[in-house]
This record gives structure tokens, sequence and C-alpha cells, in this order.
């Protein structure tokens, strides 16, 4: 007896990584249920429709929806989204709220503290709080999807959860609007949360003023706007907030908590009607994001008799994020402005209250419940001031009794974003464009915008602080009435342009703005590759074409290498090197600085520059307190013009100091070194096998669900920005013809089931730089290229 | 008939039956009422109704990932560090399957006999 039910026992129970495996391999309710492709045909009654909704499936599986009203729209796009991602589209907001140790137990707790301390649940509440206050329509939208991926997730018996459930033993739980507003979080902390106030803090309290103003200027020597230069900003009459009397906070920070990849980015651009080789304008928009199974895009055709829109969604929010409809195309790269600021608070005796403005105000505790699998659930008392949560205090990272950081930002002030794009997906024009961004605040991003009728444009859009001349690069003092933020930048003057004369825009992560520009920008991170090597590209010729949009998407062109090799072979010493040296900088000095898959010069570089940054910041490597090394633009920049700058000196060389000139050589023979130990290992250093590209399953990339060695070149600032796991996540390109004809290619696939042959199919083709014609459906009528249709229907108490 | 014959088809079928109303340890109660009605000797008391499973879980994986081309099974055997052949984890299925209702029978001709024996 004791043996049968001790088999049952260890059959039916996850032990350690190792599932459950009776009920995980069992033919009948295990993995082998999920061995098929999605349905794609039938009847399915989703309670409370309205109507009949019908939905067509094309041959890459993406579902062509077509509804009689809204209502119905949503409800069918979460339904569908469910049907095809539901593990993705959960775990997805367990991650952002910090829920994480519910499903694989204590490890994830420092994860989930973070998460909650950076206020993720508090944001969300306070974004359904204003949607449920000022927008209740669009609320009642919110509310439709989840009704509609609560049908699927009702109809599902065990057996049908995705593999996810069943490798990690648990069960899907109901979707509502709060899930929603976490996935709207959870965007705003990968694209708008890098800030480096605190790392600046103690960069600042090491070099000094000076040293620090060289190392991290606000604009680099040269820029390249997103706004064109010679943009006319006089239409502004609200100014800059003025510079009050303040001194920043020298505190020594040992550590921060985690930042969100540091490449988040992407491209954009469009041209106009006269700029491009047919007289319509062209748009293309390609997010730079991790690479991942599910992938994070989820492509869908959204239909009324009143709007047809298409394009990439986004698992858990509604409507299309990058798309076009009949009218208008539009896509997003992030614009990487400040809008994370930090605060000292200084507590009374018990810390119920804290200093501002030489009175005492009341603090504010939010009890974090973060359940633990398998454990007693662990309680975290967040302190909250008026500038927002204080995430480090005694408790967390911060060793203070009485002191701690609170954190300002954006992503805290609630918002109705879900109604951007709700807006846009039906917008039929430039205006209609303008109308839409002003619902969103955060994270901040630069719309790029075509129209049938001719119009290109690009917003900068987010809701901006208007900052005194240097706030918030530091830790400010929080009890000083000055330093908080005192008003916004007024919407319409956030930076735009209309149909500039050059006849194109772009962005690509870089300055918004220069310095004409009369609001205070810090430089935050700017990309300064890409988008010069995009705007030459336009500059180069009249006329461009969708093949040419193809080229630039694909272009492996390594304008960062291009501007420090050549200076580097020239100056430094190469006369005593060893013959397999020799080799190595021979093979360097052919490179033509492209990044293509068979080259050895991409490799070569990255080991090179590499070992020089390092050696050369060796300044900032330091285990004892949290810095931010310089920016590589102005790296180079130094490299070249400063080379015996007291930076360049090894510091652990006591009695040599080290110049620009040493460190190229001695990089180049650590690289060189290194390099053939990869050539003993690897067989040789080809960029393609170097980097290895690879999309990875959402759990830490498990190698039996992911897909490695993705032939493709690339790598981080150029504009095919693939590099090891991350890159150009969904590349479209829309010609606005009418109705608009599209292409598009993400690397995934539309389902996430891992047993499904429409799992991971997109990812050769967009490794080769090829795309998929985007059936741009006209009306519900079947046509030849449809595989699969289904209905879905009302119930029939209804 | 034999009766290990006659066990072995009513193993299946009980279990195929119990399948659909009850969730995977079906074949725990299936294989554990046909030892209780229909007791073995020996060895025979595990290793039919362990065949009879082996056989009725493989045949059904094989089934149902043939259909597939053995997209998952391949995925799942790589995951659980059985070199990626499906073939192996259909097998791997089905001894567990049979070793679930193997110790199950002994219990059920346990039982039977204290039963019997009152």
């Amino acid at each position: 007896m004791v043996l049968t039910f001790g088999i049952f026992y260890a059959l039916n129970t996850k032990m350690g990584a190792i599932p459950p495996l009776g009920k995980f391999l069992n033919p009948h309710s295990g993995v082998w249920q999920n061995e098929t492709n999605e349905s794609t045909s039938g009847e399915i009654i989703i309670p409370g429709l309205k109507e009949k909704v019908t939905v067509h499936y094309d041959e890459q599986m993406i579902p062509h929806v077509f509804a009689q009203n809204e209502h119905d729209l949503y409800k069918a796009q979460g339904y569908l989204t469910a049907k095809h991602r539901l593990w993705q589209l959960e775990f997805q907001t367990y991650a952002a709220a910090g829920r994480l140790s519910e499903i694989f137990g204590k490890g994830a707790l420092n994860y989930d503290r973070t998460e909650r301390r950076r206020g993720m649940g508090y944001g969300a509440d306070q974004g359904i709080a204003y949607m449920k206050k000022h927008d209740p329509e669009t609320f009642r939208l919110v509310q439709d999807y989840a009704d509609g991926v609560n049908a699927y997730i009702n109809q599902l018996n065990p057996e049908d959860y995705p593999v996810e459930y069943k490798l990690l033993d648990y069960e899907p739980e109901a979707w509502s609007p709060k899930k929603t507003a976490l996935l709207l979080m959870y965007m705003t902390k990968m694209l708008a949360a890098r800030d480096k106030d605190l790392e600046y803090t103690n960069v600042l309290r090491l070099v000094g003023k000076e040293n620090f103003d060289l190392l991290f200027p606000d604009f680099f020597d040269i820029t390249d706007p997103v706004i064109p230069k010679e943009t006319d900003w006089s239409f502004i009459d609200v100014p800059q907030t003025e510079l009050p009397q303040n001194y920043a906070v020298l505190d020594t920070i040992t550590e921060t908590i985690e930042k969100p990849n540091p490449d988040n980015g992407s491209n954009n651009w469009a041209v106009s009607g006269a700029k491009s080789a047919t007289g319509n304008p062209i748009l293309a928009n390609d997010p730079h994001l991790g690479l991942n199974l599910p992938s994070i895009w989820f492509v869908m055709q959204l239909s009324t008799p009143q709007h047809n829109a298409f394009g990439a969604t986004i698992p858990g929010a509604l409507a299309i994020v990058s798309g076009f409809n009949q009218h208008i195309a539009w896509g997003e790269t992030n614009a990487t402005r400040d809008v994370t600021d930090w605060y000292k608070i200084e507590f009374n005796q018990d810390r119920s209250k804290y200093k501002y403005d030489g009175a005492w105000k009341d603090v504010s505790v939010r009890v974090e419940e973060i359940k633990i699998k398998g454990q007693k659930a662990f309680l975290d008392s967040v302190l909250y001031t008026h500038h927002g949560p204080v995430v480090y205090e005694k408790n967390f990272k911060s060793e203070n009794e009485r002191a701690g950081y609170a954190m300002r930002w954006i992503g805290h002030d609630g918002g109705n974003h879900q109604k951007t794009f709700i807006a846009l997906n039906k917008a039929k024009n430039y205006d209609e464009y303008v109308s839409a961004l002003q619902h969103w605040n955060a994270p901040a991003q630069n719309f790029v915008f075509a129209s049938t009728e001719g119009d290109i444009a690009l917003w900068i859009q987010g809701k901006f602080a208007n900052k005194w001349e240097g706030q918030g690069k530091f830790l400010m003092d929080g009890s000083n009435p000055a330093n908080d933020w005192q008003s916004f930048i007024p919407q319409k003057f956030n930076a735009h342009t209309k149909n500039p004369e050059r006849g194109f825009v772009s962005s690509a992560n870089q300055h918004p703005v220069d310095e004409n520009y009369p609001y205070y920008v810090f430089n935050d991170g700017y990309e300064t590759y890409r988008n010069r090597v995009i705007n030459d590209y336009f500059n180069s010729k009249e006329k461009f074409s969708v093949e040419d949009f193809k080229a630039l998407h694909n272009n492996n062109y390594n304008l960062k290498a291009s501007e420090l090799v050549p200076y580097m072979m020239a100056t430094m010493d190469a006369s005593n090197l060893t013959n397999e040296e020799k080799i190595v900088y021979d093979e360097m000095k052919a490179w033509k600085f492209n990044n293509d898959i068979d080259e050895v010069g991409p490799s070569i570089w990255r080991q090179w520059y590499g070992r020089l940054y390092n050696m050369l910041w060796d300044e900032f490597d330091n285990d004892s307190i949290a810095l931010a090394a310089p920016y590589t633009y102005q790296t180079i920049h130094l490299l070249k013009t400063q080379g015996d700058h007291k930076f360049m000196d090894i510091v652990k060389t006591k009695d040599t100091t080290e110049t620009a000139k040493d460190l190229f050589l001695l990089s180049f023979k650590k690289a060189a070194e290194r390099l053939a130990e990869i050539k003993e290992e690897k067989g040789d250093y080809k960029w393609a096998n170097y980097k290895g590209t690879y999309a990875g399953h959402l759990l830490q990339a498990l190698p039996a669900f992911s897909r490695f060695d993705i032939p493709i070149g690339g790598d981080r600032n150029i504009v095919n920005a693939t590099s090891e796991n991350h890159g150009p996540s969904w590349r479209m390109i829309v010609e606005m013809t009418s109705p608009p004809t599209a292409l598009g290619i993400y690397p995934g696939g539309q389902s996430g089931n891992p047993g499904s042959k429409y799992y991971d199919n997109f990812i050769d083709d967009w490794a080769a730089g090829k795309y998929h014609s985007l059936l741009f459906l006209q009306s519900d009528k079947t046509t030849d290229q449809i595989i699969g249709t289904q209905t879905l229907t009302p119930g029939k108490n209804e | 008939m034999s009766r290990n014959i006659k066990n072995f088809i009513v193993t299946i079928v009980l279990s195929a039956l119990l399948s659909l109303v009850l969730p995977w340890w079906s074949i725990m109660i299936g294989t554990l009422l046909s030892a209780l009605f229909i007791p073995l000797k020996k060895a025979a008391v595990f290793f039919i109704p362990f065949l009879a499973i082996l056989l009725f879980w493989g045949v059904y994986c094989f089934m149902l990932s043939n259909a597939n081309d053995f997209v998952l099974a391949k995925k799942i055997s790589t995951l659980l560090k059985i070199g990626g052949d499906p073939y192996l984890l259909i097998l791997a299925t089905g001894v567990i399957g049979g070793l679930a209702s193997g110790v199950s029978a002994i219990l059920g001709k346990l039982i039977g006999a204290l039963i019997r024996n009152q």
C-alpha cells in the first residue's frame, strides 16, 4: 500500500526542476495532448458577444478578425490572444507584478521584492483608477478584452493547458483589466526606467564636476537629432523652470536595483511621396527587444465596419501597437527620456514621517504580500512619500536606519495609454493621429506616421517634467520643494515634425532635439550610430523604394568601428607583434566594417574594443559602489582627442603611465590571445559563430524550447541591431497605396505552443532578411489565401 | 482464454474507460480493479498490467505524436535530457505508466486476497 501511494505521490508531485512525471507525461492529459497545431475551423460560443465574429486564418496563422462593433472586436482579440499565447500572456503579468515566487518558489523572491518596491502594482492601480474616472468607455473595452481571455480559459480542461503550465505544475487564473495595466507598466519599465541617477551621484563624488561633465556631456560634439536641427521652436511660449539654489546629495550608494537592457531601442522612418520611387509615402519600423520565444509580438488584423487595422499586437494590450489601417501607418521607437528621479528621504524616529519643506510629512505604507510556492507568504512594507515609493531603505539594499531613497517615476502617474492605440487603430489622418497621441504618458515614444493623403510626421510623445537645468541627473534632497517636479511640458510643445523639407522623418533612440529646444533634455544614454547611418542613407539620393527600405533594415555597417579602428591602426606601435598577432592585425586591416556573418572583423572588433573599454575605465571597476562608465561615443571621442588624459592610465600599474596609444596595443594583444583560444575551441571566429544569435524561451532560454545559432549579422549600434539575444523583434514596411501594401516579419511564430510548427517558423526567413506579404483583407469574404475560418458566436441564451 | 490475456485486455479497456472521467491515475484504478477481479499469480501480477499499460500508453502517445511529426516529443525528450529521441520518450512514458499500474495491481491483488480470506 505504501509503495503504491509512494509511486503515485512521486509521479504526481513536482520535485525540484523535474515536473511531476506521471501528470506531465501521461498521454491523457500530459504534454502529449499539446502535440498539435492550432485549430482554425469550427464554431465557438463566447458568452457576452453581441454579434457573430468571423476569424479567417492565413497560411502564416495570422488571424483576420471581422467583428460588427468594438466590444466584440476586443473580446475576440482577448479570446484569440489567449488561444495562441495563453501562458506567455499570463506569465508576463506575473513578472510585471512581482509574483514569480508563486510559480518558482523562494528563488524569485528578490526579483519580486524589487518589482513591488519599484511600485509596479501601485502604478497599475493608478492607471486603472484614472481610466475608470476619466474614460469609462475605454475601461469597458479593456474589460471586454478580459472577458474574451476568460472565455478561453473557462473552456479549458487541464489537458488543454499550455506545456509550460504542465512543466511548472500550476494553472491559469482569471484575467482582469488590472493585468492589462500591469503589462503597460512592464513596457514602461522596459523602456523608461533605466536612469542612472544614483550611479552618477557616485561618479560625481569620485571624479568631481569637471571630469563628470567631460565624461557625461549633455550633448556630444555631433548631434543628428530625431527632430531636425533646423526646426523653429519660436511657437513655444512656456519657459523652462528656473534654476534654484541646489546641491546634489553626495551619498555613497553600494548597490542599485536591476535595470532593463540598455539595448532596448528601435528604428523607424518614413519618406514622403516626393522622396518615394512610387510617389506613395513609405514607412518602416523595427523595435529592438529581447529575442524571445514565444515572441513579444502577435500579428493580427482587427476590423469592424468602421475601421480596419493590421499589425503587431502585444499579448495583454488591446489593438494594434505597430501597424496600419486603410488610411495611416504608424510605428514606435523608444524616446529614452529621463523620467525617473531619485530623492533622499530623512525619516523621524519611528519612520512614520519624513522631512519636507521644514516640517514633517506623513509616510504612507503599502503592504505587499508576496506569495511563495510551498511556503508562507512574505510581507514587505513599502513606505510611500509624495515623491513615490522609498525603494531603498534599511529593509532593502541599504543600511541607513533613518534615511532612504524615494523614486519619482512617470510610470506611477496613471494615464490612459490604452486609449492611444485604440484611437490610432481608427485614425484617418494626421489630426486624428495627433489627437490619439495626447493620451500617451509613458514610456515616451517616437511615434512615426505616414498617411495615404501624403503626410509624414514624427511626434516625441510622453509626459515630461519641465525640469530646471540639470534636474534629476543626480540624487536630490527630497526635503527641498524646489527639487520636486514643478510642472510638465505642455503636450503641444512636445518636440515634433510634420512634412519636413528634407522629405523624410526618422528616429533611432538618438537625442530627440538639439540645444535649441527650449526645455532641459539630459543625455540619458542616447544612441549615436544608427541614426547617422539612417539619415546619411536618406540624404544619399533622391528617391527610395521598398527594396531600399529592406536593404536599410538589413544594413550591417559598423559606423562605430569605422570611427575608431583606422585611428587605432595608425596610432599603435605594431612593430613588435608576434606572427599570430600579425595575422589578426591583417584581418582587421582588410575589414570593410560590415558585420556580415562570414566576416572575422566584427569578432576582432568586439574583442578589441571590449578589452580597450575595460582597460580605459578601470577606474569604474569597483565592487563596493554602484558606478556607470561613460558611453561609447564619448569613450571613442576621448581616445581620439585626449589620448594622454589621466583616465587613460591603468591604475594598477603604479610605475608606468599608459596613454591611449599604449592601451590600443595592450588590448589588441589580449584580444588576439582570446581569439586564438576561440579558434581552438570552435574552429574559427567568423561573426555568425562568434555571436551565436539565439531566440530564448521565456523560461530562462530553456534549451528544448529555444532556437540557437541563428545565422544573422549585425550587432548593437548597427541598423540591423541583432546582437546575441537582442534585435529587430518586428520588421514592418508599409507603402501608403490605397489600401496600404505591407510587409512584415518577426523572429518567432504565431503560436505559443512549442509543439506547433507555427511556434518558430518565421525565424529562418527573418534571419535571411526576407519579409512576408501581409494579407490585408478588405472584406470578410473567404479567398484562396485563407486556410481556415472560425466563427465566434454569442451564447445560445443571449 | 487464459487468465493472463483476460486480465491484459480488461486492464486496458477499464483504464481507457476510466481515463475519460478521471485524471492520469485512472490507469492505477483500472489495473487495481482488474487485479481485484481477475487475480493473477506470481510475477504476472505485476508484469501483465505493466505490459498492458506500457502498450496502451505507448500506442496512444505514438498516435498523437506521429500525427504532428513528433515536433513536441523531440523537444520534451531534449528537455528531460534523454537525447531528443521521440521513441525513447514514448518508451519512458510507457514504462512510467506500466510501473504505476504494476504496483497498483499488486495492491489490488492484496486487497482481493484480504476480502476472500474473510
